[in-house]
């Protein structure tokens, strides 16, 4: 049997909020995904925050883009049923913290199988891709199991970097930055799924 | 479980820096994107947000009244998700959001000198059911202008986010209606390899269409991958 040809992706355009992150935006309607992924109510203890910015050729950081996260919890499991304490998808655009960042509550996964390194998907959607693209937030002090991550292999040690968030505070909470280059010298690395 | 992956198909879809669409031109990668092997594609994935769908949510023309019916003409869009291989995919989250019948999102940041509807918000959601079908009913959206290039509109289209099995088949898209003018002029749409555009457009279908009520448009999403044998899940 042939094949069924696949859907072409378009871009989701300059005015998803409403529709994709309507909560955020503050719109009358409900968001199916937040910012939100680890309720600090019930865990306080592995609470991480995930922050970044878009950044374009010129260095802008983009005001329209939304950013989309995928991880297990920590015992490397996807969770989606609400109010259990860890919600495993995560959503937020750039245009309602100032300075146009994204910032996520969650938690640092499980591995998703032996020998990785423990990691959050996250994919770009904007005005100006009209394909998403994926890429892999991995964490600067988990060092030895990065060095034997399969899909860190995959890329070249130069830019390794680009997939490495950084810990810019430890207390009271622990942030870690990790900042997206669309294009230009740091350029992040985007995988093809 | 066959965990079998398809490549997103380049040849499919839109590549990440179109000149003609200006803004890929600064916020497209233009490095290669790093291939994963086969066996180490993501296989698995949430099932996500269907106890979050709303009884009114696949319905646009009644979630966003205030005082008054919406203004436009009433359309019902239905079709199958399917993987490559013809399989229907079932619980498969579907969002939307389009403009309305002016042209006018409701979108602060949009600022097209066409007026707000009161009665249409232009959001919603639905989930495919045992046979991969979706269903909702809207307004058949506005075309509007944007600042591309000089005199460049927007074919009426309708925004679509779609999950599937895996991270993989996620898909953001947009479809667009038959005989539209304006699609010739779209670089949005144009960026779309030639053939595979026409799976953009949705069909007219009388047997869709609800007498007295709202015309039918059928469009069938087909995601990349395969879908885990249906038995495994019973």
């Amino acid at each position: 049997m042939n094949k069924l040809g696949q859907t072409p992706s378009q871009t989701v355009g300059p005015y998803f909020a409403y529709g994709l992150t309507p909560e955020q935006y503050k719109f009358d309607h409900k968001s199916l995904a937040t910012p939100v992924l680890l309720d600090a109510n019930k865990n306080t203890q592995d609470l991480i925050i995930l922050r970044g910015k878009v950044y374009d050729l010129h260095g802008e950081a983009v005001d329209d883009a939304m950013i989309e996260i995928w991880q297990v919890d920590q015992k490397g499991e996807f969770q989606t049923k609400p109010h259990q304490g860890f919600f495993s998808i995560g959503r937020m655009g750039t245009g309602t913290i100032e300075g146009n960042w994204f910032e996520f509550t969650t938690c640092i996964p499980a591995a998703e199988k032996p020998g990785q390194a423990p990691t959050i998907h996250m994919i770009v959607f904007m005005r100006g891709l009209l394909s998403h693209v994926y890429t892999r937030v991995y964490f600067e002090d988990f060092k030895e199991f990065n060095q034997e991550d399969p899909y860190l292999k995959l890329v070249s040690e130069e830019r390794k970097t680009t997939l490495i968030a950084k810990k810019v505070q430890d207390s009271p909470v622990t942030i870690y930055e990790f900042n997206l280059h669309m294009q230009g010298e740091k350029e992040t690395v985007f995988f093809d799924y | 479980m066959d965990t079998t992956q398809n490549q997103r198909d380049w040849t499919s879809h839109p590549p990440l820096i179109a000149p003609g669409y200006k803004s890929t031109i600064f916020r497209g990668p233009s490095q290669n994107l790093i291939t994963v092997p086969e066996l180490m594609k993501p296989s698995s994935g949430p099932i996500f947000g269907l106890e979050s769908v709303a009884p009114l949510d696949h319905d646009l023309t009644k979630n966003g009244i205030k005082n008054g019916e919406p203004l436009g003409e009433r359309i019902v869009v239905s079709g199958r998700v399917l993987n490559q291989h013809g399989q229907p995919l079932k619980n498969t989250l579907i969002e939307v959001w389009q403009a309305n019948a002016a042209g006018r999102y409701v979108h602060k940041r949009d600022q097209h000198d066409a007026p707000l509807d009161p009665n249409f918000f232009g959001a919603g959601r639905c989930v495919t059911n045992e046979e991969g079908i979706f269903k909702f009913y809207t307004i058949k959206p506005g075309a509007y202008p944007w600042g591309n290039h000089p005199n460049a509109w927007r074919p009426n289209h309708i925004h679509f986010s779609v999950f599937g099995p895996n991270i993989g088949t996620r898909l953001v898209t947009q479809m667009y209606f038959p005989g539209d003018p304006l699609l010739d002029y779209d670089p949005i749409y144009l960026a779309v390899p030639e053939k595979a555009r026409e799976r953009l457009i949705s069909t007219f279908d009388l047997s869709l269409t609800e007498e007295g009520f709202a015309l039918g448009y059928q469009f069938d999403i087909v995601l990349r991958g395969h879908h885990s044998t249906p038995f495994e899940n019973e």
